[in-house]
């Protein structure tokens, strides 16, 4: 068999989980630098399914944090995101993505603001593994009025799943209330812990912030809940393909704009007419005259899969895009894919043929998600 | 008489008298994980060794499953269509791939048998 060999986990770097990783039986790849679980010893199907029914805990630690703070903090991120951060409200958080001076993607972050005194106004950043240290660099280079708080000696757990908030609730009192996209800080022993509700799930679920010396006692904890299990990164990426999002790297990156990946809905429409980020200009360009091409999904007729780099052509071969992320979706029992098409053939049902190993695959366009999200939207 | 040699690629094949059933390990299967798909070849199908002779596709992989030896594939697992996960449960029985028909058998002295290939795995840990 090809491609069986494994790459070396010896020069990786380790999360404070590394540990209880590899108690629980965890296989370790290297991905982003660092020492992570791919999948647990019941595998990523079940891992996938149970996250959908009942709630898993994944260790997201590899990912960068960051606390921006000082005067005018919200104002001055606007310089470097399409989002509204003025707007925010303290313990409300967005999506928004870092965009270079030709309006393509540096990274894709999470932005929180905290409750903060006086004028100096702090904002916590949530960024991608791979890109970590050049989004520290940006920002540091466009903001140097601003604070930067590089937070390494936090780890970052998530705990997704539809009875997360019940599971929660138990550990954190009042948990269960939070909105979307909101967080909010809780004291502890080993130091402030900070829950926002949100996730790379499409499921309802929270993302746990916490010292790294106490992320292993916590995550015990977590796991200890019978309805809790381990979820690897392998689970991760087939939850967030049928939950539609963007992988950076993959489906987002240094190559494709916010409009054409269709992430538009995260650019307020003051900031979309009046500007005032790295990239506005092209950006708005995109707006006004419509994206080339735009980012799909596809379903995949029979079994085989269409991997990342698969070619998207008509039914009569002619070529109209490329796959960006292809595997596997537990919850429809088929492949799936995503990836970009000319903006002609964007349209759900149009048929499309997906090239794999020199073999086409028949498909069609899809709308996203695959799978419905299942957010919290309050109860009534 | 059963005699099973390995691939340092991870297929097995068991031979009784000129035909084989062949697979992949146990190994193999739990590097590769949950298993969506197999394509496997035609029967009738004539495959030199080395030569691809079936597709493994798991959650995170496509992997070329090779021919351990030269001969014609004489039947294909069916039953791997409509549970692909049989390789994962059972690699080295139900979830055999396919079954040729020996051109050489002395291509089999080129295969490692159990012991050697027990001892490759345990210099891959």
């Amino acid at each position: 068999m090809s491609d069986l060999a494994t790459p070396s986990l010896s020069e990786a770097a380790r999360t404070p989980l590394y540990d209880l990783h590899c108690a629980l039986g965890a296989r370790m790849v290297a991905f982003a630098g660092y020492a992570m679980p791919l999948q647990y010893a019941s595998g990523i199907i079940a891992e996938h399914f149970h996250v959908r029914a009942q709630a898993g805990l994944f260790d997201v630690s590899h990912m960068g944090q960051a606390l921006l703070e000082g005067p005018s903090a919200a104002r001055r991120l606007e310089a470097l995101v399409p989002a509204a951060v003025v707007t925010l409200a303290p313990g409300r958080m967005r999506y928004t993505q870092f965009l270079d001076s030709d309006g393509h993607i540096l990274d894709d972050l999470m932005v929180a603001r905290l409750p903060g005194e006086g004028a100096s106004e702090c904002l916590s950043l949530v960024v991608n593994a791979g890109p970590k240290a050049q989004d520290f660099a940006h920002l540091a280079e466009h903001l140097p009025e601003l604070s930067l708080t590089i937070e390494k000696d936090r780890a970052l757990l998530a705990l997704q799943g539809p009875i997360a908030a019940a599971v929660l609730a138990r550990h954190f009192s009042g948990i269960e209330t939070l909105p979307f996209m909101a967080a909010a800080t809780f004291p502890s022993e080993g130091g402030e812990v900070r829950i926002s509700r949100s996730g790379y799930t499409g499921e309802d679920g929270f993302e746990i912030s916490l010292a790294a010396e106490s992320a292993p006692a916590v995550a015990e904890r977590l796991l200890a809940e019978p309805e809790v299990r381990p979820i690897g990164l392998g689970a991760r990426d087939s939850l967030r393909l049928e939950a539609g999002l963007c992988l950076y790297g993959h489906d987002i990156d240094r190559t494709t704009d916010p409009v054409e990946a269709g992430l538009l809905w995260s650019i307020p429409e003051h900031r979309r007419r009046s500007g005032g980020y790295l990239g506005a200009d092209p950006v708005s360009k995109a707006i006004v005259e419509g994206p080339a091409r735009r980012r799909v999904g596809f379903l995949i007729e029979g079994k085989a899969l269409a991997r990342e780099g698969a070619i998207v052509t008509t039914p009569d071969g002619a070529e109209i895009g490329v796959v960006t992320s292809g595997g596997f979706s537990p919850c429809l029992g088929r492949p799936i894919a995503m990836g970009y098409v000319e903006t002609s053939f964007a349209e759900p049902t149009t048929p499309v043929r997906l090239s794999a190993r020199g073999k086409a695959l028949e498909a069609h366009v899809a709308a996203l998600p695959f799978v419905a999200h299942h957010y919290f939207r309050g109860s009534r | 008489m059963t005699t099973i040699r390995y691939t340092k690629d991870h297929e097995y094949i068991r031979v009784e008298g000129d035909t084989g059933l062949v697979g992949i390990t146990d190994y193999a299967q739990a590097q590769l994980g949950d298993i969506v798909f197999v394509e496997l070849p035609k029967v009738g199908k004539r495959l030199k060794r080395g030569d691809e002779a079936a597709v493994v596709e798991s959650v995170k992989a496509a992997s070329e499953v090779m021919a351990p030896v030269s001969g014609d594939v004489v039947a294909v697992n069916d039953a791997l269509e409509g549970t692909p996960g049989l390789v994962n449960a059972d690699a080295a029985g139900e979830g055999w791939f396919l079954e040729l028909r020996l051109t050489d058998t002395t291509e089999l002295d080129g295969l490692m048998d159990e012991a050697a290939y027990r001892a490759f795995v345990a210099s891959l840990d």
